[in-house]
């Protein structure tokens, strides 16, 4: 009884996050918002005795890519509120309702079709982290691999990108120092 | 019938933890001042109460009933909101950490533990991470150019250390095969000479160095420099929301002693005639020591000298020695 208290209460308030994001004229409001929503997504994998997941989802969503987009907001001043373009309130809003169902639909047409099965059942007594594991290192081996690799690939694009010209600018704030030492 | 009787037993214990904690919280600063003063050859507070006791409680009162302030510009619902997820997230973490080892009650078998997840180093790792929006909300509602650095060193100094923290505490996890804390405590059973310390001195200082970045305790605590940016995100508030943000550090610095005791010193195993709870306080009482001495002992950093060291020095270095413990291992 409960689990279904639990899930309602998270369900709403996910919602009610998410809501808030897409509404939202604020770009802080919005961004913390979209923070709450993450961690409340993670309840629902706890209710589900997935704790490694639920633990991921708040490391990864809440913890390293929100502390990215609040880094980059910080260029932005976000204590004032944003004034949007929108063409046609009416495209926007049949499009989003439209995607919606539609989502809700491919979702839900197994569930209705009653044909969802467990391609790996949780066996008794191995724990989450062993059981993801032997999967990942098993079936999924070569997408895991590969999503490793695309990592690095732009990683090491990163890297080069931000430091193209570094060097350059580190000589070019020398020599200004040691004009304005010299007093031109 | 069960169901209400763990909700209620899970009830119980989360409001023991976060009062007990909080009262801690509220006893470190005062310890803090003692410490201090000790170390700078001065008494410290000595006027309120025998010994300056009850300075604690008159600092409380001040808190509470100073005016609480909103600036103008400032973005008032997530400015009112910021030092709750700094304290909230502080004590959400503890819900995943074993205190003392299991003890009978009238009958009934205590686990000191709110509720016993398999992955919960890695859940106390993570809660504690999300504590950074308490600083990054607070520095970026306030309309205030010292606040707004404040924040960006915070988000800076947690993108540079949760990496060395992950890494320096792979290689133990690699050695038990859990990341159960239960598990961790249970594999260094048996004295002294089984503390992982002994088996991974690096992982060690690597994860306690992390800790002290990761509580803004000096020498890493670039975020509320006075000399540099003020009071940092901090700079805005006042009275008991200001008072939330340095409950929740400090529960922090309770929370991260209490891992690193378990994860490297023993846990809360008995040693020789001592009981494991006294062990427990006995080392958390001594991490807690150590941060008020660190922060007597050594100067500041700047936050390029804190990302060189994280990103230079200390992560190749955890690398190593996930490399080594993995050799040694297979």
């Amino acid at each position: 009884m409960y689990e279904v208290i639990a899930f309602y209460v998270f369900a709403a308030l996910t919602i009610g996050m998410f809501g808030i994001v897409v509404t939202s004229r604020n770009a802080l409001y919005a961004m913390s918002a979209l923070a709450g929503g993450m961690i409340f997504i993670s309840g629902f994998f706890f209710i589900l005795d997935a704790e490694f997941l639920g633990v991921v989802q708040i490391v990864v969503y809440s913890g390293a890519i929100m502390a990215l987009y609040a880094f980059g907001m910080m260029f932005f001043d976000t204590t004032r509120d944003v004034s949007e373009k929108m063409r046609s309130k009416k495209i926007a809003y049949s499009l989003s309702i439209a995607s919606a169902v539609l989502v809700v639909a491919i979702l839900c047409a197994p569930l209705v079709g009653e044909s969802v099965e467990a391609l790996y059942p949780s066996i008794e007594g191995v724990g989450n982290v062993q059981m993801i594991g032997v999967v990942l290192f098993t079936k999924y081996l070569v997408p895991f691999e590969l999503a490793a690799i695309m990592l690095l690939v732009a990683m090491i694009s990163g890297i080069v990108l931000a430091s193209k010209k570094m060097d350059e600018y580190l000589a070019i704030e020398d020599e200004d120092l040691e004009d304005v030492k010299e007093g031109r | 019938m069960f169901e209400t009787a763990v909700l209620v037993e899970t009830l119980v214990k989360a409001v023991i933890v976060v009062a007990v904690v909080a009262g801690m919280a509220g006893f470190a600063t005062f310890i803090e001042r003692k410490v201090l003063a000790f170390m700078q050859r001065r008494l410290g507070p000595m006027n309120v109460g025998p010994y300056g006791l009850l300075q604690l409680a008159a600092d409380g009162i001040k808190l509470f009933t100073k005016e609480d302030i909103v600036p103008q510009n400032a973005v008032k619902p997530i400015f009112m909101i910021a030092p709750v997820i700094a304290a909230t997230t502080a004590f959400v973490a503890m819900a995943a950490v074993p205190y003392f080892p299991e003890f009978t009650l009238f009958g009934y078998v205590i686990h000191p533990i709110i509720s016993d997840i398999n992955v919960a180093l890695l859940y106390v790792m993570g809660v504690a991470s999300v504590g950074i929006y308490g600083p990054l909300l607070a520095g970026m509602s306030s309309a205030n150019k010292w606040s707004l650095l404040g924040a960006a060193r915070a988000v800076i100094q947690m993108l540079s250390f949760e990496v060395v923290t992950g890494l320096s505490v792979l290689a133990p996890i690699m050695m038990i095969g859990s990341l159960s804390l239960i598990d961790i405590n249970d594999y260094q059973v048996g004295g002294i000479t089984h503390w992982l310390i002994w088996k991974q001195p690096l992982a060690f200082i690597l994860f306690a160095m992390a800790g002290f970045m990761e509580t803004n305790r000096a020498p890493f605590d670039t975020i509320e420099f006075e000399a540099e940016v003020v009071a940092g995100y901090a700079t805005e508030y006042s009275g008991m929301r200001w008072g939330l943000f340095f409950i929740g550090e400090y529960a922090n610095m309770i929370t991260i002693s209490v891992l690193v005791s378990i994860l490297f010193m023993g846990g809360y195993n008995s040693l020789w005639f001592i009981p494991g709870a006294v062990m427990m306080l006995i080392k958390v009482s001594f991490w807690v020591f150590l941060f008020l001495w660190v922060r007597a002992a050594w100067p500041h950093i700047r936050p390029d000298q804190l990302m060189w060291v994280c990103w230079k020095v200390l992560m190749p270095l955890a690398v190593v020695n996930i490399l080594i413990t993995g050799f040694v291992l297979i």
